[in-house]
């Protein structure tokens, strides 16, 4: 008989996702200088914590103080309610502010089939109209898509089949810095 | 759980406190929902949902139809006094030609007790009971209790006082099941005549002096007296029950705590309680109305999360 075997490999340890975040970090402040008039935000669920890393990084290592940080939840703007065995869960959206004529910026872990980012683009249409949107990730999975829909900042590309699975850990809720591939 | 443990909200009897949690947990997510400045999300754009109204109703109707259509769903009406159940069709009749019409959902209120109920048995349509007859106001309930927990941070272990015409309130029914699931306490406040019989074997205490039972509690629930249901004189008069079971300022200036007032309106102002007390900064009668959109958005969502495609 066949047994079931699973196997994780790291992509990416702490010390790479600190660089990249670094990277990521001067990538934005070489765009939108000193952030006037941009606003990050955070997919739900995971996204949040990138995001936060990141301004955390521009306020203490570039001193770009006040940056705009939002978390937005897509849960109800999904194009799979109803067609998924598993119920979806919703999580908290928090913007506290107007995106009217500002560039935002989404923030999501892994960009995988675009579908995530299509419901944030209709989703974030319900605080206002923003100037311009753009995409950083830190996974971009190419070869992937099912949407016409691409990355403005990467942390990573990797190219892995659509079995394999990419998971991205944070110290803040998995104790330590880490990406990995599993394979089911 | 992700996922409610009925199929229908035919009333609080036949739900647990996980789907309470659950249906409030999602409340909070739509009541941001509907203060953003577009207070609309796309969910339930491929879902109809009919109002069958076989009872007046402005404040429930208008409150599930706001709900429905902020999820994005198709929206049909229906109220008796203008349809064929006056020529003489049946609810399941009706509520098939409605279905014939490719509807998923139907909310529905009835004078009688139990309509959604055996509706849920004889037709393919998630049931939504808006209030059936004296029986049951499920989506009141929750909200009353979401108002509450909104207000003082928890049910659990508070005081509520339900005051007024018990006897005829789904209101009242809904909101003791609620309570006690939620691990309140709960008494009931009101004329002799309008308190039903064996009330306590619902676990509910009974006070028939008012000023008692507002030093008792930390939430004052009252309710309307229901005179089209009255078939014959509970009370002397209005005058009579306004004196004896009112609520004004002074009453409850005299109490040494601040307690909420709530109540499911429509008020009768200078009966059950004074304009000056509704409009205090003590009641929460309108949080009520605004809480009642997010909780029916939530119970519709959870609802048509399990009609799979």
């Amino acid at each position: 008989m066949f047994g079931i075997t699973m196997s994780k490999k790291t992509l990416l340890n702490s010390k790479e996702i600190h660089i990249i975040l670094h990277r990521l970090a001067c990538q934005l402040i070489e765009n939108h200088n000193n952030f006037k008039n941009t606003v990050l935000i955070g997919i739900q669920p995971r996204g949040i914590y990138l995001a936060k890393r990141l301004v955390a990084i521009l306020q203490n290592d570039y001193a770009i103080e006040n940056v705009l940080l939002g978390h937005l939840d897509i849960t109800f703007y999904r194009d799979d309610f109803r067609r998924r065995d598993e119920p979806l869960e919703a999580n908290k959206t928090y913007i506290d502010f107007i995106v009217e004529d500002k560039n935002v910026v989404f923030i999501d872990d892994v960009l995988f089939s675009g579908r995530s980012i299509r419901a944030a683009l209709t989703a974030i249409q319900s605080f206002g109209r923003p100037s311009d949107i753009e995409l950083l990730v830190l996974i971009d999975r190419r070869f992937s898509r099912h949407l016409p829909i691409q990355p403005d900042y990467i942390g990573r590309q990797v190219d892995v089949i659509n079995e394999e699975k990419v998971t991205v850990h944070w110290k803040e809720k998995d104790n330590k810095d880490a990406v990995y591939i599993i394979n089911n | 759980m992700s996922q409610l443990s009925t199929q229908n909200l035919l009333g609080i009897k036949h739900i647990n406190k996980a789907d309470i949690d659950l249906i409030f947990k999602t409340a909070d997510h739509f009541k941001e929902v509907i203060n953003r400045p577009i207070k609309k999300v796309p969910s339930l754009r491929d879902i109809t949902i009919a109002n069958l109204f076989f009872e007046n109703s402005t404040r429930t109707k208008l409150s599930f139809e706001l709900a429905e259509k902020r999820l994005s769903a198709d929206v049909i009406n229906f109220s008796a006094n203008q349809s064929s159940v006056k020529k003489g069709e049946t609810l399941i009749d009706t509520a098939n030609n409605i279905l014939s019409m490719k509807v998923d959902i139907i909310v529905m209120r009835h004078p009688n007790v139990g309509a959604c109920d055996f509706l849920s048995k004889h037709v393919d349509a998630k049931i939504v009971n808006a209030g059936d007859g004296t029986h049951e106001h499920p989506t009141q309930a929750l909200l009353d209790s979401y108002s509450i927990r909104e207000k003082l941070g928890n049910v659990n272990g508070k005081k509520i006082v339900i005051i007024g015409d018990i006897l005829h309130s789904r209101v009242a029914l809904s909101n003791i099941y609620a309570l006690k699931l939620q691990g309140a306490e709960v008494k009931v406040c009101g004329p002799k005549t309008l308190i039903p019989k064996y009330i306590e074997s619902l676990g509910v205490g009974i006070e028939y002096n008012i000023k008692k039972a507002l030093e008792w509690c930390d939430v004052a629930n009252v309710l309307r007296v229901q005179n089209e249901r009255m078939e014959i004189n509970y009370f002397p008069s209005t005058r009579e029950y306004s004196q004896l079971f009112g609520i004004n300022k002074k009453m409850l200036d005299s109490l040494d705590k601040e307690i909420v007032i709530m109540h499911p309106g429509p008020i009768n102002r200078g009966v059950e309680i004074s304009s000056d007390v509704a409009d205090s900064n003590q009641s929460i009668i309108l949080n009520q109305v605004e809480n009642g959109v997010a909780i029916r958005m939530a119970v519709i969502y959870l609802l048509a999360q399990q009609i799979k495609q």
